[in-house]
């Protein structure tokens, strides 16, 4: 096995500015996708299908800082500032272009907030950069047949749905999986949030009767049924939500989270 | 021929037409306490938002069974006052169906006036029903929903009815008397025409009755205009603006304060020269406030919001955290921010409606600070927005309470560094690690190490 597969060198702005080349897309990991244990297997599945498809793509590395949206989201507006100009400052000097994210949020930001303080890229999310590549033929989901019957249900995050209109772009990836989709009651423009978004990821909640999360993911565990299932979520802070909560439902063995890159990973056999 | 009652009449109407003139400039004076903001940009796109959301009431089919009873309502609002003009006119001169003379169209005209009063009254019957026996949550529950706006809705419903009856009066009245005098009536009738005896056949009685009931319609008309503005009714005007000057860009978008930006640049750059601030009337420069204490640290657009609001209740319906128990409710926001405006502005309107604060509001722990923050809305509603947009996504009249909410927070935040304090952790974090949890900035390329992709053959 071992000869059959590459060690991948994931290419740095710096490096490629180096060489005086420039990317077609740069990859803002985010900080989820960074830090966090559980989003950074989201990350390397995500760079797997980049060098999978030979994209070409550069990420940040170490020059790259929070976008400043959680400060945002909880009020702190010059917090988030001196993060978004100084960003803007590193993204400038690199000519980017064109960013593709897996976070939402860090999405929002950059598409919508950045361009008042003088940013201005094509922004993408990553399940509309993945939905792109499979309608190209670029990504063929070969392995899509190994969910065949497997259900599926795919949680919204606000940050891509309501804030931005995209509903259609990761249930398309995910219909290429040849999978079980199935809908909550509350989806699209009416999914409920998980709980976590306007920096509640970073606090404990108001006092309330019940967490959003239990409430998100006995609304999945009940569309999903009895037996395998996976709730596919696009976002970092709904994985964790989401998590969390089939973890307090004691389903974490036959119900799965998984980002919609890591599902198309697994389709496209790229492994662990 | 003018007579007496065409007088009183004309004194009636003026007095009416007077007095709501009078309180929609007193309602515009308490909207402009709010600071200025532009939005006369893209007014084609405002318009066609405008023509789905407002006039055509996109929003509200997301509930099929109230959007349809609405939609009786509305149309029966809109066609039944090419009437009023009638009766206006009717009024003024002393003529009697002075828009007779249209023929067939006059015919149809009265014909679907007729069918859609029938249809508001068993709108409002079902909507009275919703309200007070199956007791939809959504209508009936919540700290705001004091005695108040459950009144008004009430009171709004039973006059819509007493309105409805009052013109099928006249008609059959009207109607019967025709027959009687062996003239034919013009317009066609469908639904007084099948009551036209229950008044019997006295023609002194009838022509009381078509008098009292045409005057019932038209004095209760001016009175419900008047009552608009202390009510949630007044959305039926102030939907058309709100919806106009709605956000236009992605609801994720939230606003940037150019006053920061200046700030940061001459921070971080000290030959940069921010543009001088705006002075007031006296020549001393405008000190804004970061976020909002009160209402006249809101947009005017932000106290519009508040006026359109009907106090249907979809946004808390669907707030995560309402769902889940919180405090927060979206639309305690939007009617605190009302009563506060009015509290500040001077009542606009005849009658006094925000006593639901005096209440007595068990858990909203609020104090006597006079500010929409802390004397109206406490922090720990602030602090339970998950920013998720589901209140925004949910109304039907386009407003937004989720930008009220931020620019509270804001001000919690910046002036008065009030934020719980694990948020300000994540501050600290961001300030010095450049992410919000506690992890060296040289380890965040870390997660590339030992990635492995199959190779191609």
């Amino acid at each position: 096995m071992e000869e059959n597969k590459r060690l991948v060198k994931v290419p740095t702005m710096a490096e490629m500015a180096a060489k005086g080349e420039e990317p077609e897309v740069l990859f803002w990991v985010g900080c989820a996708g960074s830090f966090d244990d559980r989003y950074k297997r989201v990350t390397r599945a995500f760079v797997q299908i980049l060098e999978h498809v030979g994209v070409k793509y550069a990420v940040l590395g170490t020059e790259e800082s929070c976008t400043g949206e959680p400060a945002k989201r909880a009020g702190n507006e010059f917090l988030f500032q001196m993060q978004a100009i100084t960003n803007i400052e590193v993204l400038n000097a690199y000519n980017v272009k064109k960013i593709v994210t897996a976070c939402p949020h860090c999405f929002n930001t950059l598409k919508n907030e950045y361009p008042d303080l003088g940013g201005n890229y094509e922004v993408i999310h990553h399940s509309t950069f993945l939905q792109q590549l499979i309608n190209e033929g670029k990504v063929k989901v070969q392995g899509g047949e190994a969910f065949k019957g497997k259900r599926i249900t795919f949680h919204d995050s606000c940050y891509l749905g309501r804030a931005n209109n995209i509903y259609e772009a990761p249930r398309d990836v995910l219909a290429a999986l040849d999978a079980d989709l199935v809908e909550m009651k509350r989806s699209r423009a009416n999914g409920l949030c998980c709980g976590a978004g306007g920096a509640q990821m970073f606090k404990e909640p108001e006092t309330g009767n019940k967490d959003i999360n239990i409430e998100r993911t006995e609304e999945a565990l009940a569309t999903l049924g009895t037996g395998d299932g996976v709730i596919a979520t696009a976002c970092p802070f709904c994985m964790v939500m989401m998590s969390d909560g089939v973890k307090n439902k004691e389903q974490e063995e036959t119900v799965k989270v998984f980002d919609i890159a890591e599902l198309i990973a697994q389709a496209e056999g790229l492994g662990k | 021929m003018i007579q007496l009652e065409n007088i009183i009449f004309l004194i009636v109407a003026g007095l009416g037409i007077g007095l709501f003139v009078w309180q929609i400039r007193k309602i515009r004076k308490n909207i402009l306490i709010g600071r200025d903001v532009d939005l006369s940009d893209n007014p084609s796109e405002r318009i066609n938002k405008t023509l789905l959301v407002a006039f055509g009431q996109q929003k509200m089919f997301k509930r099929m069974l109230p959007a349809v009873l609405h939609l009786f309502v509305y149309v029966g609002f809109l066609v039944i006052n090419i009437e009023v003009l009638e009766i206006m006119i009717d009024g003024i001169f002393g003529t009697h169906r002075v828009l007779g003379f249209l023929g067939p169209f006059y015919d149809g005209l009265m014909a679907v006036n007729e069918i859609l009063a029938a249809l508001v009254i068993i709108a409002c019957v079902i909507f009275l029903w919703r309200r007070n026996v199956t007791k939809v949550p959504r209508l009936a529950t919540g700290v705001e929903m004091r005695a108040w706006p459950k009144m008004d809705a009430n009171v709004i419903l039973i006059t819509e009815i007493v309105l409805m009856f009052a013109l099928f009066a006249f008609n059959i009245a009207d109607l019967k008397l025709a027959a009687l005098n062996n003239h034919a009536l013009p317009g066609t009738f469908p639904v007084s025409s099948s009551f036209m005896d229950i008044f019997g056949s006295d023609t002194g009685t009838l022509a009381t009755i078509a008098s009292v009931g045409w005057w019932i319609h038209i004095i209760g008309i001016l009175a419900f205009m008047n009552y608009l503005p202390s009510s949630k009714h007044f959305h039926i005007i102030m939907a058309f603006p709100n919806v106009y000057f709605s956000k236009l860009w992605p609801k994720g978008k939230f606003t940037t304060n150019p006053a920061i930006t200046h700030e940061i640049k001459a921070m971080l750059d000290p030959s940069y020269q921010p543009p001088a601030p705006e002075m007031d009337a006296e020549g001393n420069p405008i000190v804004q406030r970061f976020g909002a204490k009160d209402v006249e640290d809101l947009t005017w657009k932000q106290l519009m919001d508040s006026y359109t609001c009907t106090e249907c209740g979809r946004c808390t319906s669907v707030c995560p955290a309402n769902l889940t128990g919180k405090l927060l409710s979206p639309r305690k926001i939007v009617m605190d921010t009302r009563d506060r405006m009015e509290e500040k502005g001077g009542h606009p309107a005849i009658f006094a409606p925000n006593h639901y604060k005096e209440l007595g509001v068990e858990r909203v722990q609020t104090t006597d600070e006079k500010t929409l923050l802390r004397g109206y809305i406490t922090p720990e509603e602030l602090w339970a927005c998950t920013t998720c947009n589901a209140c925004v996504e949910s109304c039907p009249v386009n407003i937004d309470q989720l930008s009220t909410i931020m620019d509270l927070r804001r001000y919690l935040v910046l002036e008065e560094s009030a934020a719980p304090a694990s948020i300000n952790t994540m501050f600290t974090n961001i300030e010095n690690n450049g992410a919000p949890w506690a992890f060296s900035p040289s380890d965040r390329f870390n997660w590339a190490e030992d990635l492995y992709v199959p190779s191609k053959n």
